[in-house]
């Protein structure tokens, strides 16, 4: 009952923070909006038994992205409201609406649709045979770390040379080529 | 009343949906990445469901991966998006036309 008590609680906040970022229209406040939400899913992985990546998620997503996000926004000073009653374009919202309706039906569709597991053993919705590697008993950030280092070592290689590569790409992405003045945020002027 | 795998799911489904919506109707280039941060969200919620339901730890291996991704991603489209502002703070993405191709 306290596991139903805490995922209601948690989907809420996840919900409402998703439609904060969707509909506040301060940037800034929707980069809070963001944080709630990415709390309430670190919430939800714990809920599942997956504490090193609630952890991971509190620290990367709620700290260094959104932070990052948010040096952004004060840096460029882009913090001021966007007008969002009116649609730059006739039809948008209705059609936006109806397409991520649509994908709402597909996954609820495929979801609720498809057919008990097999007799084999195979699941439900992939048709494939459940656990390639099982979750034992020993501590979750263990068996993360023994898969990430034996099974998968070669995606992990990877995404050090991915990461490298994009460190690099920022710098060259933003270096100020030509000395151009750059635009100083005049300080108090989104306050209007 | 238990939570099972298709709460979470559900749960992602709509939440992937709300970042559809957003970053389909939002104009400021900043507030389409946090709809693309939503959505990859819901994703890692259902991978982490299906783990938990499958009892298969490739799923949290997953959201590993996606994790380290989305934050290179973050990285790089937001330097793209400081050198775009860079020269016109005020722009939302209908203006960028100078990156048709």
């Amino acid at each position: 009952m306290v596991d139903v008590i805490v995922f209601v609680v948690a989907a809420v906040i996840v919900l409402g923070g998703g439609l904060g970022v969707i509909s506040l229209r301060n940037p800034v406040h929707a980069a809070l909006s963001l944080i709630a939400s990415f709390f309430g899913v670190a919430v939800l992985f714990i809920l599942q038994e997956a504490h090193l990546l609630a952890l991971v998620q509190v620290v990367v997503y709620a700290g260094a992205v959104v932070v990052l996000f948010l040096f952004v926004i004060m840096l460029l000073g882009v913090d001021q409201s966007e007008d969002v009653s009116t649609e730059p374009i006739v039809g948008q919202r209705p059609l936006a609406a109806a397409g991520a309706g649509l994908i709402l039906l597909l996954v609820l569709g495929g979801l609720f649709l498809s057919g008990p597991g097999g007799d084999d053993g195979s699941v439900a919705l992939t048709g494939q045979p459940a656990a390639v590697t099982p979750i034992d008993d020993s501590q979750n950030i263990e068996q993360l770390g023994r898969d990430l280092f034996t099974s998968n070592i070669l995606a992990f290689e990877a995404t050090a040379l991915l990461l490298t590569i994009a460190t690099v790409g920022a710098v060259v992405l933003v270096r100020n080529q030509g000395g151009e003045d750059l635009v100083v945020d005049d300080p108090g002027s989104s306050v209007r | 009343m238990e939570v099972t795998a298709t709460w979470y799911l559900v749960l992602s489904a709509v939440l992937f949906s709300l970042g559809t919506f957003g970053l389909l109707t939002r104009r400021n280039p900043l507030v389409m990445f946090m709809c693309v941060e939503l959505m990859l969200n819901a994703v890692n919620l259902s991978f982490v469901a299906f783990s938990n339901a499958l009892g298969d730890l490739a799923g949290q291996t997953a959201v590993f991966f996606v994790l380290v991704v989305a934050a290179a991603e973050v990285v790089v489209g937001l330097s793209i998006v400081v050198a775009l502002l860079r020269r016109r703070p005020d722009a939302t993405v209908d203006e960028f036309v100078e990156m048709r191709g």
